[in-house]
């Protein structure tokens, strides 16, 4: 080995560069939310869905649609409410009298995006009936079974469950959105290109896709390959184990959590052109993926500090 | 430690370690204390399960008042071994009702640990060493909660944490029990209350008290023999010896100790260690005949040893007897007088019996053979159930209900003698005793309690008769489990009926036994003994010390050690020695690694701080992870990291 065969080592990958695009494209419309935008996507590339949490108007819901769109994706969008039902989501059948049968009508489920917005408005029962389309890529209703679109995702998002009118969703169902990422506020240079640029609505309505759904398959693919070494491993389930024996959660980290953090843990990776995990890559991703599934057992301690406690008492093996 | 609240379960456990603690009192205690506390302790409960105000001062106060006037009314003192403990209680009680914050917490916890020290003043045993090793975990695990208010702790983390932090501290305790200078007796004097309610034998003997003392299985003392033990039916155990008479009880303690008494021994001295519990009288107990006596103890004309102060604490003392002897040959004729002495007008069918003997029978000895048949021949029975007697309790035994116990035996046969005209005296102590082959030893127990005679002879001098012996050999050979009826009560570690209970009981007293010998029984001379042992030229106060603190410390250094040791990331293989020795030299220079950043970050870091190295640095951290998390699995590659990482210089 020569020091001039190096750089190969750390070379980017070709596929990278749709994923830079994506993501600056993205980061035209959400200004300043340049790590969120790199965590949603790696969520999606890791082929989990999205829940994003923050207060109203921080543009949650801009960012979902902006993602959709340059992803090259077919985008549905399902504003939650109370008075919703499951047949909302999932569709109906109708009797068609020139027919003489019952036709299936598919509701907004059937989509390569679904945008579930302020999915804790509805009722448990609706929760669910999306939920479950989630975890099994499919839809039962009426006896028959139907396949979703590929790529599937769902981005969800929720006002904090303090807010008034809402069904918070329970861990069992917290736990199939592989991250969640809050925005918060926007930074002063932000804001003011913010306050000084045009509609963002519009600005949605005029993106171009970056790829397209066949692409994003492949790359989804991709990220499987990526190499996680033992060494990785020992990190990862040093992590874990910290979880499980510390007073400071009420729980620990499940297995399914567990992979959670190594699928994200590989998406990220690759989109930063490695095609293997470092212990980094694990950090990057861990607060998202494992704030909603940890529960402190104080009351005082906040989900960040919580997550940036966990990754400082666990040395990398 | 600060003022914030106790959760509820907090003061659950401090309630559950308290009454752990005052738990083995209660039964010492009067009821109303153990009440009074356990009232406390559940409205305490329920106060903070309804989250309740806690009482006002003044109610504390008058509570407190009524306490102590309690305690004095109970005791009549208040700083005495008893009502101090039963204070304690009640303090605790007390303070437990304005608890409320960490750190009064704190302070009641340091009650509980203060305790368990006071349950040591009345019970030393194996049972109640664990018990309170167990107290001790409780408590401990309290404080850990306690320590942790914002959130609740788990309570098995409690108990583990309190586990670990045990073991840890059980080297510590060792060195501290072997090396810590040794006082004689107890750390600080007890009050004089502290001693009652131990059994044994007493001075004074009359029908039915040591019948009274057969029913506790108590341990007396335990004996080992240097040499072979001798048979059970010749352990004889010397204790008071009483020559007056009153008509119905028998006094002792005739003479104070002088020189000691002429002895012929006409076999070879038996040599043995006796372990005497504590009796609080003055009086230790040796085989007839003893022929020495340790040296904190005299002896009287009689062969009684005793003691220069009352046995407060177990005693170890060895003494050598013979079992043949021939002694008073000489006796001084005020002791012969004595020994014939009675008190008019008593139990006249008795005197008239033996002054009948005495007319007919010339001899000393046929007089004592037609005492002993008497008993054999005349459908007397051994008993430890014997009916009451009234005014002339020899005359009612002999001729009326001829059952009896062997203090019976032995007063009515002495009585024979002297109005016959024959010298003699009651000899008290315990006959025989339990081998434990467990440890080679005897157990001797307050059932093992007994009496019997001695008498005066012209040319034999002093001789030991057992009447017991004539009626029921049994008690002489096998014990008293073997000699009484079955339907007697017997102290249940005392009977016969159950082998593998024996067996078990064995086992258990050869335990308590050694937990004697070498826990309780560490005394400064075994202490000084076991220094020399180790190598300690002088076993002074001061070179015990020096030793305590370099033991200790060198165990806290162990300690430290053995943490630091898990703690540290052990690199094993070629990649991570190298990468560690990397990180090792950035750290001379100010830059370590934290332990949980990553080789990339750390490499962006280090770059940043040392442009003019950014190359090298940049090179061998990506050879490392590539080798590390990528697929590279190279020797020359290792080796060229081993390079690298040689070759750089901060």
């Amino acid at each position: 080995m020569t020091p001039t065969m190096q750089p190969h080592l750390l070379q980017q990958d070709a596929k990278a560069q749709p994923i830079d695009r994506v993501i600056a494209q993205v980061g035209s419309v959400i200004l300043g939310k340049d790590r969120q935008i790199r965590l949603a996507l790696a969520c999606i590339l890791a082929r989990g869905h999205l829940l994003i949490e923050d207060l109203p108007g921080v543009g949650k819901t801009t960012m979902a649609h902006a993602l959709a769109r340059t992803l090259g994706l077919e985008f549905h969008r399902i504003q939650f409410t109370s008075d919703m039902l499951p047949a909302d989501i999932l569709g109906v059948s109708i009797f068609d009298r020139g027919a003489g049968a019952f036709k299936f009508h598919p509701g907004p489920v059937f989509a390569q995006v679904i945008l579930a917005d302020e999915i804790n408005r509805a009722t448990p029962k609706t929760q669910s009936a999306l939920l479950e389309a989630m975890e099994e890529h499919q839809v039962t209703t009426e006896g028959e079974t139907r396949p979703l679109p590929r790529p599937f995702f769902v981005i969800a998002t929720q006002n904090p469950s303090q807010f008034v009118g809402t069904f918070p969703l329970p861990e069992s169902q917290l736990d199939r959105f592989l991250m969640r990422i809050r925005l918060g506020y926007p930074d002063n240079t932000a804001e003011r290109a913010l306050l000084k640029g045009g509609e963002r609505r519009d600005m949605v309505s005029h993106l171009l896709p970056c790829m397209n759904a066949a692409e994003l398959l492949e790359i989804q693919q991709k990220v499987r390959m990526v190499h996680a070494s033992d060494a990785l491993m020992d990190y990862l389930q040093a992590l874990i184990a910290r979880t499980r024996q510390s007073p400071h959660y009420v729980n620990g980290l499940s297995p399914r959590a567990g992979l959670a953090l190594l699928h994200s843990a590989r998406a990220w990776a690759l989109m930063h052109g490695r095609n293997q995990v470092l212990p980094e890559d694990v950090q990057a991703v861990l607060p998202s993926v494992v704030g909603h599934r940890l529960q402190p057992t104080g009351d005082h301690a906040h989900h960040k500090d919580l997550a940036e406690n966990l990754i400082s008492a666990v040395p990398i093996p | 430690m600060d003022n914030k609240p106790l959760s509820f379960r907090n003061i659950v456990w401090l309630l559950l370690a308290l009454a752990l603690v005052a738990a083995p009192h209660a039964e010492r205690l009067p009821p109303w204390v153990s009440i009074f506390a356990g009232v406390l302790g559940l409205w305490r409960l329920y106060i903070a399960q309804r989250r309740l105000p806690l009482l006002s001062k003044w109610l504390l106060f008058s509570m407190l008042g009524a306490g102590i006037a309690g305690i004095y009314l109970s005791y009549g003192v208040i700083l005495g071994r008893d009502s101090g403990v039963a204070l304690l209680v009640l303090l605790t009680g007390l303070k437990l009702m304005e608890t409320n914050s960490q750190r009064d917490a704190v302070m009641v916890l340091f009650l509980g640990y203060f305790l368990i020290i006071t349950n040591f003043l009345y019970s030393q045993t194996i049972i109640t060493g664990l018990y309170m090793l167990l107290v001790v975990l409780v408590l401990t695990a309290a404080w850990i909660g306690c320590n942790r208010p914002s959130h609740d702790y788990p309570d098995k983390l409690k108990l583990h944490l309190a586990g670990t932090l045990f073991i840890q501290s059980v080297p510590l305790m060792v060195v501290l029990f072997l090396l810590f200078p040794r006082v004689q007796g107890p750390l600080w004097g007890l009050p004089q209350d502290a001693y009652s309610g131990t059994t044994g034998l007493s001075d004074s003997m009359s029908p039915g008290s040591l019948s009274q003392l057969t029913q506790s299985d108590a341990v007396a003392f335990r004996v080992k023999f240097n040499d072979p033990a001798p048979n059970a039916s010749t352990l004889y155990w010397r204790g008071p010896v009483l020559w007056r008479f009153n008509g119905r009880t028998w006094y002792g303690r005739t003479y104070a100790v002088s020189e000691p008494p002429e002895l012929q021994a006409l076999d070879k001295p038996l040599r043995y260690t006796v372990t005497l519990e504590p009796h609080n009288r003055d009086w230790l107990f040796a085989l007839d005949m003893p022929g020495t006596f340790p040296p904190q103890a005299g002896i009287t004309p009689d062969f009684q040893i005793i003691s220069n102060a009352p046995v407060r604490s177990r005693m170890r003392y060895e003494v050598a007897s013979y079992l043949k002897y021939q002694t008073g040959i000489n006796e001084n004729p005020v002791a012969l007088r004595r020994a014939l002495q009675l008190p008019r007008n008593s139990n006249p069918r008795a005197t008239e019996l033996a002054q009948s003997w005495r007319r007919s029978a010339g001899d000393d000895s046929a007089i004592i053979n037609r005492a002993l048949n008497l008993f054999r021949k005349e459908n007397f029975y051994y008993t430890m159930q014997p009916p009451l007697l009234g005014e002339h309790p020899v005359d009612e035994f002999l001729f009326d209900t001829k059952r009896g116990f062997c203090e019976h035996y032995a007063s009515s046969f002495t009585f024979l003698m002297r109005s016959a005209g024959i010298p003699a005296r009651i000899v008290t102590g315990y006959q025989g005793g339990d081998f434990n082959a467990i440890d080679d030893y005897f157990i001797v127990r307050q059932a093992d309690a007994h009496a019997w005679v001695e008498v005066w002879l012209k040319q034999r001098g002093w001789v030991r008769i057992d009447p017991t012996a004539a009626v029921s050999p049994l008690r002489v050979e096998a014990g008293i489990a073997a000699a009484v009826p079955a339907t007697d009560p017997l102290p249940l570690l005392v009977r016969h009926d159950y082998p593998w209970l024996r067996e078990a009981r064995f086992i258990w007293d050869a335990m308590a036994n050694n937990w004697n010998q070498w826990v309780l029984g560490y005394t400064p001379q075994r202490q000084a003994q076991f220094m020399t042992r180790l190598g300690m030229s002088e076993a002074t106060w001061q070179n015990m010390a020096i030793a305590l603190l370099l033991a200790s410390g060198f165990i806290m250094l162990g300690l430290a050690g053995m943490i630091l040791w898990r703690l540290r990331t052990a690199p094993r293989d070629p990649v991570q020695l190298a990468y560690h020795k990397f990180c090792g030299k950035l750290a001379k220079d100010g830059l370590a690694r934290h332990p949980a950043e990553g080789p990339q970050d750390y490499s962006l870091r280090l770059a940043q701080a040392k442009p003019l190295k950014a190359e090298t640095i940049r090179s061998i951290s990506e050879l490392y992870i590539a080798l590390r998390y990528g697929t590279l699995a190279d020797k020359l590659a290792v080796k060229r990291l081993r390079q690298l990482v040689s070759g750089f210089e901060t």
